[in-house]
């Protein structure tokens, strides 16, 4: 892991030296970059919500760790609905899937941008049976990788710090309980996004939790590959 | 012999190509319920440690996980010529998800970074970094920072206030959210692995007037990575 976070690094400065040269150069206006982006649900039985995609530009972020959660965030995070984050930048190229990711599947579709400026990429879905866990990559650089280049990115679990991890039964929205989702109300005992410390569960000695042991996760809980075609 | 002495000296040095480094650190609690207490950091010279896994903790070290207290380990820093950052503004605790930025500049020998800080509440947890060779390169680089148990307490998991920070005696001293239970009757009296090893995580229950711990298992667990430690070569 320390090994590829700094190939990145290095990779993308350099990157940014290739870029300095480019002004001398005549690169072709109208170049695609086309990437395709699976997403593994590597868990043991949390359900995704339907993940959302985005290409943007490097200012851009669909969450900061140590920030409080935007309100799209936490609509994705409490109740899995991701349209609020892409109506973020409604103009990006993007993508919504259809259907919820079973543990053990997953989803595999193509993001396609001309503007040299959009090769940032952040992907987000809930973990459904939680009060507000989330997972995905956040504003990753894609420009350095080059045609039929793949990188492989092992995701953490996040807690958007806008729900209390109650488990309580009516509290979550996924098939395990069937509850509510989204509420504007924030009731966390941290309030900013962090990384999730897990779920308990009626398993784990938490009689009132109506999760079980099945729930479960740990780190990582998605693998998101992306290629560049 | 002294001749020979000073030959190695400086072979070492063309060797590791050493030389003095300006660095900024940006260090982030990631947990979602978790307090770190003053953070250390310090560069050093390769064969040097705060804490090494599978091996016992010092005393000083042992002082830091149970209790906080980073004096002795600021001591032994000093006295090993370190370049040493002790509770950098705006000081300890840190929160979760907060963010604390220094500049370090490391003398030329002191090429590997290490750094510790207590996990509250626990018994004796602390997020640490061992001996990291710090790149030499320009560049931002990201590390992320597991949870060690020192291997000094039974992990008791009982609210004892301050006298729990004392190392040798039983419970944790403190949880700056304030939501430590009481009661406990003590999820472990036995401390398996007496050597620094990964922390298996925090039990709690979810009862604060009772059950085996007084650290609430809704809001005291993590997952590593506990922290997210980010080098800027300048």
């Amino acid at each position: 892991m320390h090994n590829m976070i700094q190939k990145i690094a290095i990779s993308s400065a350099m990157v940014l030296s290739i870029f300095a040269c480019s002004d001398n150069n005549n690169t072709p206006a109208n170049e695609t970059y086309r990437f395709s982006v699976q997403i593994i649900n590597m868990t043991n039985a949390q359900p995704l919500s339907p993940p959302v995609a985005m290409l943007h530009d490097k200012n851009f972020n669909f969450w900061r760790i140590g920030e409080p959660a935007s309100l799209a965030l936490e609509t994705l995070a409490e109740g899995g609905s991701g349209s609020d984050l892409l109506a973020l930048q409604p103009g990006n190229p993007q993508f919504e899937a259809t259907e919820a990711v079973p543990a053990g599947e997953d989803v595999e579709f193509i993001l396609q941008t001309s503007d040299a400026e959009q090769l940032y990429l952040s992907v987000a879905s809930m973990l459904i049976n939680t009060n507000d866990a989330f997972s995905g990559v956040n504003s990753i650089e894609l420009d350095s990788l080059t045609e039929g280049q793949t990188r492989v990115y092992d995701t953490y679990a996040y807690d958007a710090g806008t729900e209390f991890n109650s488990e309580l039964p009516g509290t979550l929205p996924g098939p395990a309980d069937g509850g509510e989702g989204f509420n504007e109300d924030r009731d966390d005992v941290t309030s900013v996004v962090t990384l999730h410390g897990g779920v308990v569960s009626a398993d784990d000695s938490f009689n009132e939790s109506t999760l079980s042991a099945a729930d479960k996760f740990d780190n990582p809980t998605l693998r998101i590959i992306v290629t560049a075609l | 012999m002294k001749k020979t002495l000073l030959a190695l000296a400086i072979s070492t040095v063309s060797i590791t190509c050493a030389s003095a480094q300006d660095l900024t650190i940006n260090f982030t609690n990631l947990t979602h319920g978790s307090h770190f207490t003053p953070l250390l950091f310090g560069a050093h010279s390769a064969d040097q440690h705060l804490f090494q896994i599978a091996t016992n903790a010092s005393d000083s070290l042992q002082a830091m996980a149970e209790g906080g207290s980073i004096s002795a380990l600021v001591d032994d820093l000093t006295a090993l010529n370190a370049d040493v950052i002790s509770n950098p503004p705006p000081g300890g605790p840190t929160e979760p998800g907060q963010t604390v930025t220094f500049d370090l500049t490391t003398q030329a020998l002191n090429t590997h970074l290490s750094m510790t800080a207590m996990i509250l509440p626990s018994n004796d947890g602390f997020v640490g970094l061992d001996a990291l060779a710090i790149p030499t390169t320009v560049g931002t680089y990201t590390y992320y920072l597991n949870a060690y148990d020192a291997g000094t307490e039974a992990n008791d998991e009982v609210f004892a206030g301050m006298a729990g920070g004392t190392p040798g005696a039983a419970g944790f001293p403190a949880d700056p959210l304030g939501r430590q239970g009481a009661n406990a009757t003590g999820v472990s009296n036995t401390e398996n692995n007496a050597t620094v090893h990964i922390h298996r995580g925090v039990i709690g229950d979810a009862d604060p007037m009772g059950g085996a711990s007084d650290i609430d298992s809704r809001i005291h667990r993590w997952l590593n990575p506990v922290a997210r430690l980010v080098i800027e070569v300048k």
